[in-house]
C-alpha cells in the first residue's frame, strides 16, 4: 500500500474548498436577470381545487407571472412517474395515481403546489404567493396508512380503489405456515417502523435557465444523480429534449437519498423559465423541506418467528403495510418490496419466509428512499425479533444468533439475495470483544449504585448494496438499469481526470477515486482530477445511492483504467522494444521488468498523443471509457452493540456505548469508511431515539420544523467505536461491500434492544423519546 | 418577513420617542425570538427600534445584597459575570443553559422577560427571586409582571430597564429541555430568601406559562429537601400537551426538576 | 432601503438594502460571500455562524442593519492568506466534514469555543455541549469533536 494508494488514510482533496467557504452550492450560483420561484401550497391535506385567483398577485411590484397546473398541463408537461413497476400477487400492475408537477383538480397533502410566483425578489415573490388566493374544496383525509385501508377512508385517487397501491408477496406462505405450526416456539411481535424526514443541511435548490438563440435549458439542482434528472425530465416530463437539457449538480449538501427523486419544483423551474423567458431560482426553506422533501420510512408490521426445539429458526412470516404518501415517488414502490422484503433472511439460515407487503396512499408527503431505504426496516424487524425470543427462550441473544448464522457462503435465501461472502461469527466476535460483553453485569450493578438502569443490546445486519445487476432489476420491474459510466482521460503531459456518473455529495470521491489512479500507476492524488455531476462534461451515468458508488462506480473506473493500463503498456513496449507482458507501471514511471530501461509516465503520455511513433495501427490518445454492470448485489453485514444508562426519574436515555464491527470488503479509505459509518450510526440512533414525522388525523404536519422535529445533536450522542473486518466481495474487482448505509441499518435495533433491556419491558416503540420510555417504565 | 424600519436608539428617551412615532413598532433587544417569529411572518413590526445599544441599560451591578441586572445584559455576559456567581450563581447557571452559544451572546434578559416565552428559562428565575422589573415608567413585581402566555403586564410604549433582586440564601435551577427546540418542557427556578421563605416558580409545563408552585413553596419552608420538593403533587390538568410529551410526564418533569432544582442549590 | 456599512474580514463595505435584510443576506446576495450558509428557518442549524465584533452568533437570525458598524467575520477571512487557521487545518486533517454544508457554520463556532474556553479546557463534554446550536447530518459529529479537540491542543 502506497501513502496515496488503495487503503491508505489519504486526507480529502475537496476539504480545501469547503473549509474556506468556497464551495459551490446550489443556491451559491446566480445569473444575470435572475428571478426567484415561490410556490403556492396548500394549507389542506385533501382538498379540491375550485379555482385560482391569481389577479392580486399578477399585479404586485416585481412579479412576471402567476402560473398554475392547468398552464403546466396546457403546455405539455408530463405528469411524475414511479420508475419500478410492482405488480400485486394477483398478477394486477400497481396503481399510480397521477401527479401534476402543479396539482390541477386537487391536492393531496399539505405542501402539495397550487400554483408558482415568478418574482424579481424571493420577497416580492412571497408576497405575492401569499396573494394567490386558491379556492379549496376542503375533502376529509387520511393520514394513518391502516386507516387509509378501512372500507371508509377518503380515496385519494380514482384508480387506486380502497388507497391501495400493491398487495405483493415473496416467498412460499404455506411452507412457512407449516413452520409455526410444528414449531417449539414462536415469537410474535408488531413492530412499527417510524416515519422521518431526511434533512440533509443543504435544503432543495434548483437554477433553470432557458437560452432562446440555441434553444437550450440548464439547471443546476440539488440531485444526487443528475443524468437520470435529465431522462427524466426528457423521457417523461416532456419538458426539454436530452440534448437541449443540461443538468448540473454542483456541490451537493447531502441527500441520504432525498436528493435521488425529481421534484416537482425542478419542472416547474425549468418549464417557467422558457415561458417567462427569466432565469428561474427556488431553494426551499426548511419548512418546505419537512413538507416536501420525500419521506422515509413508515411501516407497520407483524411479524411471526419460529424455532425448533434447538433454538433454530424454521420459519419467518411478516405482514406489512408501508404509507407511500400521496404520490408515489420516483423509486417508492421498489423500497418496501424488492428493498426490503429480499433481506428478510437477516444473517441467518431461515429455510422458509414469507411476507406481504400493501403499499397504501395517504394525505401525506411522498415517501422514498432514505439512508438504507428498506432494508433498515427489514433489519429493525428481524433483530427486535431475534432479541426478544432470546429473552423469551432465556438464551444469550448473541448465542441465539450464532446459533443460527449462516456459515457457508454461496447461500441462497428463500428470498431472492444469494449471499456471495461474510462472516458473521467474525464480527460479532470483534462486536463482543470491543464492548466488552462480557463485563456488562458488572457495569450494569455499578450503575444501579448511580440510580440508573444499563442495558445492553445487539444487531447483527445484513444488506444488499451495490445495486445493482440490471438485467436482474430489469426482471423485477426497474424501468432502468443500474451499471455505472467511468472515463479515464490521460492528458499529453500525463496527469489524469476521472469522470465518473457517480455523484459526490459529502462521499469523499474527489479523493477515494484519485487513490485507485495513485494505486495503478504511482501517480499523486494531485495530479488526478474526478469529475462529476454536469451532464455536459460527464458521460451518462446512473449517480450516488444504495452504497453504489464504490462497489459499481469504482468498478467502473477500474475497468476503464485497464484499457489505459494495457494501451500505455503497448506503446512503452513499442518504445522500449520490449514485450507488453514485461511491462510495469509503478511510481509514475514505466519499466521493463527486471532491466534498467524504463520511461516516465507523462513520456509515455506524450507518445500517445503525438503518434509519432506507436505500434502499427495504434489509434493515438490515452482515453478509455467503461460501463460496468454487476454481477450481483453486495452484502455487507456487521454486528452493532449498544448500551445505554437510563434516567428511571425522566425516562432520559443516553447511549454510553456504541461498538460497530463491519464488514464492508475492500476499503479504499479507512478514514472516510469510518466517517460514513459514524454519520449512519447518528441517523439510526436518530430514528431509534428522537426523530419522527408526526402527522395528524387531519394530515397537518405537526413535526414541520426543527423546533419540533428532533435532530441528533453533538451532545446526544457518545463517540463510536468502529472496526472493519473484510471478506473480499467476489463479485467486483476491487472486491467491496459498500459503506454508506450500514450505520443507518444495523443501530437502531441495538438501541432499542439496550432501552428495553434496561427498563425491563419490551413494549417500546421509536423513537424512544424520554417520554416514551418513562411511560413504558411506569407502565 | 415583512418589510419593517430599523432604528437604532441611544437612549431610552429616544427609544419611546421613536415608537411613539410608528404605527406598530416593537423594541429590539438580541432578536433571538423576535426575528425568527418575523421571518416566519408571524410577526410583524412597522420599525424596530433596538435597545441594545443604550449603555444604562447594559451590565450587572451586585451591591450588598441587591443584585441588578441591566436589562441588555446578554445571557453570555449574564452567565459569565463573577459577581453574580458569588450573590447568585444559579442565574449563571440559567442564563448559561439558554438555547446555544450564539443565541447566548446575542439573547438579552430583557428582551426574554418581556416576550414571556411559556417555556423561555428567565420568567423562572424572576417569578422565583421576587424579582422587580424596572421600567421606563415604574417597578413592577414579578408577581404581577407575568400575565399568560406571551402577555406581560407592560405597556406598549414602555421599555424594561433592568430586573433587581435581593440574592438568596439559596438557589437552583433545574430543566428538562424539550428534545427538538431544547427549550424547557420543564423548568423549576427554587429559591430560600434570608428569612427562610421559599419561592418555587415553574417554567415550560404549565398551559399558561410561568407559575409558581405554593405546595412546593410551603414544603420546602418547612424541609428544604428534593424530596419534599418532588414529593409534592403536580397536577397534570394545568400541564401543556403536544407531540413531545403528555400531561402527565410534564406533571412528572416539574416534580423531579424541583427535586433537582433543590439539590443544586445545596 | 437604507445604506448599511460594516467592516468584513478586515475590509470596509456597503450596500444599500432592505432594513429587514437579514445579515446572511446581506453577505451572501450583496457581498457574494456564499460560504456562510443557510440550513434552517428557525434558528437551530447554525451553517450561518459568523464572527460579529468577536462573538459567534447566528447571521440568520440578525439584521444587517444591527450589525452596521461591526466587525464582521466569515468563513472566507479565517484563514490568514493562503495560510488556514488551524481550526481549518484540523477539520481537514480529521475528516471532520462531509458534505461540507455545515463546515463553515461549525469552524466558526468552534474558533469562537476554543477563545472562550482556552485550548487546554475543552474536554469532549464540554465541546458537544458547546456544539448545542450546530447540526450537521453527515459525520454524527465524532470527526468534529475529534477536530476540535485537535485544534484546541494545537491552539493551546
Amino acid at each position: 500500500m502506497g501513502v496515496e494508494g488503495i487503503g491508505a488514510r489519504v486526507t480529502r482533496k475537496e476539504d480545501q474548498r469547503f473549509i474556506t467557504g468556497k464551495g459551490r452550492y446550489t443556491d451559491d450560483f446566480s445569473v444575470t436577470g435572475m428571478h426567484h420561484a415561490v410556490f403556492v401550497r396548500s394549507p389542506h391535506a385533501h382538498a379540491a381545487i375550485k379555482g385560482i385567483d391569481k389577479s392580486k398577485a399578477e399585479k404586485m411590484p416585481g412579479v412576471v407571472a402567476v402560473l398554475d397546473g392547468q398552464q403546466l398541463t396546457g403546455d405539455g408537461i408530463g405528469n411524475l412517474i414511479c420508475g419500478w413497476m410492482i405488480h400485486s400477487k394477483d398478477g394486477s400492475p400497481m396503481n399510480m395515481g397521477a401527479w401534476s408537477a402543479l396539482a390541477t383538480e386537487k391536492v393531496r397533502y399539505v405542501g402539495d403546489a397550487a400554483a408558482v410566483v415568478i418574482a424579481e425578489t424571493p420577497a416580492q415573490a412571497k408576497a405575492a404567493a401569499e396573494a394567490v388566493k386558491v379556492d379549496y374544496g376542503e375533502l376529509p383525509a387520511v393520514s394513518d396508512a391502516s386507516k387509509a385501508l378501512e372500507s371508509s377512508a377518503p380515496q385519494l385517487h380514482d384508480n387506486a380503489a380502497g388507497n391501495l397501491i400493491y398487495d405483493w408477496e415473496i416467498g412460499e406462505a404455506d411452507e412457512v405456515d407449516k413452520a409455526i405450526a410444528g414449531a417449539a416456539h414462536v415469537t410474535e411481535m408488531e413492530i412499527t417502523n417510524n416515519r422521518l424526514v431526511p434533512n440533509a443541511m443543504e435544503p432543495r435548490a434548483a437554477l433553470a435557465q432557458y437560452d432562446t438563440a440555441e434553444d437550450h435549458f440548464t439547471l443546476h439542482t440539488t440531485s444526487q444523480n443528475p443524468h437520470v434528472a435529465r431522462l427524466v425530465l426528457s423521457a417523461f416530463y416532456q419538458v426539454a429534449p436530452e440534448h437541449k437539457l443540461r443538468v448540473i449538480a454542483p456541490d451537493v449538501g447531502g441527500g441520504f437519498g432525498s436528493k435521488i427523486y425529481i421534484y416537482p419544483e425542478e419542472i416547474v423551474c425549468l418549464w417557467a423559465a422558457k415561458r417567462t423567458g427569466v432565469p428561474v431560482k427556488w431553494t426551499a426553506d426548511r419548512m418546505e423541506s419537512f413538507l416536501t422533501d420525500a419521506h422515509g420510512r413508515d411501516h407497520v408490521s407483524t411479524a411471526k418467528m419460529a424455532f425448533d426445539k434447538d433454538n433454530r429458526i424454521v420459519g419467518f412470516k411478516v405482514d406489512t403495510i408501508a404509507n407511500l404518501g400521496a404520490y408515489m415517488s420516483l423509486f417508492s414502490s421498489c423500497v418496501p418490496t424488492y428493498l426490503y422484503a429480499t433481506l428478510l433472511s437477516g444473517q441467518y439460515a431461515i429455510p422458509a419466509i414469507h411476507a406481504n407487503v400493501r403499499a397504501v396512499y395517504t394525505n401525506t408527503a411522498p415517501v422514498d428512499a432514505y439512508r438504507g431505504a428498506g432494508r433498515p426496516e427489514a433489519c429493525f424487524l428481524i433483530e427486535r425479533v431475534m432479541e426478544t425470543a432470546a429473552r423469551e427462550l432465556g438464551v444469550d441473544p448473541a448465542e441465539l444468533r450464532r446459533t443460527n448464522f449462516i456459515g457457508e457462503f454461496p447461500h441462497q435465501t428463500p428470498v431472492i439475495m444469494a449471499y456471495d461472502a461474510g462472516d458473521f461469527g467474525a464480527t460479532l466476535d470483534a462486536a463482543l470483544e470491543a464492548a466488552d460483553y462480557a463485563g456488562f453485569a458488572k457495569r450494569k450493578a455499578e450503575a444501579e449504585g448511580r440510580g440508573r438502569k444499563r442495558g445492553i443490546g445487539l444487531s447483527c445486519y445484513i444488506e444488499a448494496c451495490g445495486i445493482a445487476p440490471s438485467a436482474a432489476v430489469g426482471s423485477l420491474g426497474a424501468g432502468v438499469g443500474l451499471w455505472e459510466s467511468a472515463e479515464v482521460r490521460v492528458n499529453p503531459v500525463g496527469t489524469v481526470e476521472i469522470l465518473t456518473g457517480s455523484h459526490s455529495h459529502g462521499q469523499g470521491h474527489e479523493t477515494t477515486f484519485a487513490q485507485l489512479v495513485n494505486d495503478r500507476f504511482g501517480l499523486p492524488t494531485d495530479n488526478v482530477q474526478v469529475v462529476h455531476g454536469d451532464t455536459d462534461k460527464v458521460q451518462f451515468g446512473m449517480g450516488t445511492y444504495g452504497s453504489r458508488s464504490g462497489a459499481v462506480g469504482m468498478s467502473a473506473i477500474v475497468k476503464a483504467l485497464d484499457k489505459v493500463e494495457a494501451k500505455a503498456k503497448t506503446i512503452a513496449a513499442h518504445l522500449l522494444e520490449a514485450d507488453a507482458g514485461d511491462i510495469v507501471i509503478e511510481d509514475g514511471e514505466v519499466k521493463v521488468a527486471g532491466t534498467d530501461k524504463k520511461l516516465g509516465w507523462h513520456e509515455v503520455c506524450l507518445a500517445a498523443y503525438t503518434g509519432h511513433n506507436l505500434p502499427e495501427g495504434m489509434e493515438p490518445g490515452l482515453k478509455e471509457g467503461a460501463f460496468y454492470d454487476p454481477a450481483n448485489f453486495t452484502f455487507p453485514a456487521g454486528a452493532y452493540i449498544c448500551e445505554v444508562e437510563v434516567d428511571p426519574a425522566t425516562g432520559q436515555t443516553e447511549v454510553v456505548q456504541f461498538v460497530a464491527a463491519d464488514d464492508f470488503g475492500r476499503i479504499i479509505n479507512p478514514m472516510i469508511v469510518e466517517g460514513q459509518v459514524h454519520g449512519g450510526v447518528a441517523q439510526g440512533l436518530g430514528q431509534a431515539l428522537m426523530e419522527n414525522a408526526v402527522y395528524d388525523d387531519a394530515g397537518q404536519l405537526l413535526s414541520a420544523s426543527m423546533m419540533d422535529y428532533t435532530l441528533p445533536r453533538a451532545d446526544d450522542l457518545p463517540s463510536f467505536k468502529v472496526s472493519t473486518h473484510e471478506t473480499i466481495c467476489p463479485n467486483n474487482p476491487l472486491g467491496m461491500k459498500g459503506c454508506g448505509e450500514a450505520g443507518a441499518i444495523g443501530s437502531p435495533p441495538a438501541l432499542i434492544n439496550a432501552i428495553t433491556d434496561a427498563i425491563g419491558n419490551n413494549d417500546l416503540a421509536m423513537p424512544a423519546t424520554a417520554s416514551r420510555v418513562w411511560a413504558a417504565m411506569n407502565s | 418577513m415583512y418589510e419593517t424600519k430599523y432604528h437604532r436608539a441611544s437612549s431610552t428617551d429616544e427609544a419611546v420617542k421613536l415608537i411613539g412615532g410608528a404605527d406598530d413598532g416593537k423594541f429590539l433587544g438580541g432578536g433571538q425570538t423576535l426575528i425568527p417569529t418575523m421571518k416566519q411572518r408571524l410577526a410583524a413590526p412597522s420599525d424596530l427600534i433596538d435597545v441594545t445599544r443604550i449603555e444604562a441599560m447594559n451590565g450587572v451591578t451586585v451591591d450588598g445584597g441587591t443584585v441588578t441586572i441591566g436589562a441588555t445584559t446578554t445571557h453570555a455576559e449574564v452567565a459569565g459575570n463573577g459577581d453574580l456567581a458569588k450573590a447568585c450563581g444559579a442565574v449563571c447557571d440559567l442564563a448559561g443553559h439558554i438555547g446555544d452559544p450564539a443565541v447566548r451572546a446575542m439573547g438579552t434578559i430583557g428582551g426574554s422577560i418581556a416576550n414571556n416565552d411559556p417555556a423561555a428559562d428567565y420568567p423562572a428565575a424572576v417569578l422565583a427571586l421576587g424579582a422587580q422589573i424596572m421600567t421606563t415608567k415604574r417597578t413592577i413585581a414579578a408577581d404581577d409582571f407575568f400575565a399568560g402566555m406571551f402577555e406581560t403586564a407592560l405597556e406598549e410604549d414602555e421599555i424594561i430597564t433592568a430586573v433587581t433582586f435581593t440574592a438568596p440564601a439559596k438557589a437552583g435551577y433545574a430543566k428538562f429541555p424539550n428534545p427538538a427546540s431544547r427549550y424547557a418542557m420543564a423548568g423549576v427556578f427554587v429559591a430560600q430568601a434570608g428569612d427562610g421563605s421559599v419561592r418555587v416558580a415553574v417554567t415550560g409545563a404549565g398551559s399558561d406559562g410561568v407559575f409558581r408552585h405554593e405546595g412546593m413553596e410551603a414544603a420546602l419552608a418547612g424541609d428544604w429537601s428534593a424530596a419534599a420538593a418532588s414529593g409534592q403533587d403536580v397536577d397534570a390538568g394545568g400541564m401543556l400537551e403536544d407531540i413531545h410529551a403528555p400531561a402527565d410526564y410534564r406533571a412528572n418533569l416539574v416534580k423531579v426538576m424541583a427535586g433537582r432544582a433543590v439539590e443544586k442549590a445545596g | 432601503m437604507a445604506t448599511v456599512s460594516m467592516t468584513v474580514n478586515g475590509k470596509e463595505v456597503s450596500a444599500d438594502v432592505e432594513d429587514r435584510t437579514l445579515l446572511v443576506h446581506y453577505l451572501r446576495e450583496n457581498l457574494h460571500l456564499t460560504g456562510t450558509h443557510v440550513g434552517c428557518d428557525t434558528s437551530q442549524c447554525g451553517a450561518c455562524v459568523v464572527h460579529v465584533d468577536g462573538k459567534a452568533v447566528k447571521s440568520c437570525t440578525m439584521l444587517a442593519a444591527q450589525a452596521a458598524g461591526s466587525d464582521v467575520t466569515t468563513i472566507e477571512g479565517l484563514a490568514n492568506g493562503g495560510d488556514l487557521h488551524p481550526v481549518q487545518a484540523a477539520f481537514k486533517e480529521n475528516h471532520g466534514l462531509q458534505c461540507g454544508f455545515c463546515t463553515p457554520g461549525m469552524i466558526m463556532t468552534a474558533v469562537d469555543m476554543i477563545n472562550r474556553h482556552g485550548g487546554k479546557n475543552l474536554d469532549e463534554a464540554t465541546i458537544r455541549a458547546e456544539l448545542e446550536g450546530n447540526l450537521c447530518r453527515c459525520t454524527g459529529y465524532h470527526n468534529i469533536v475529534r477536530s476540535i479537540e485537535a485544534a484546541a491542543k494545537a491552539m493551546g
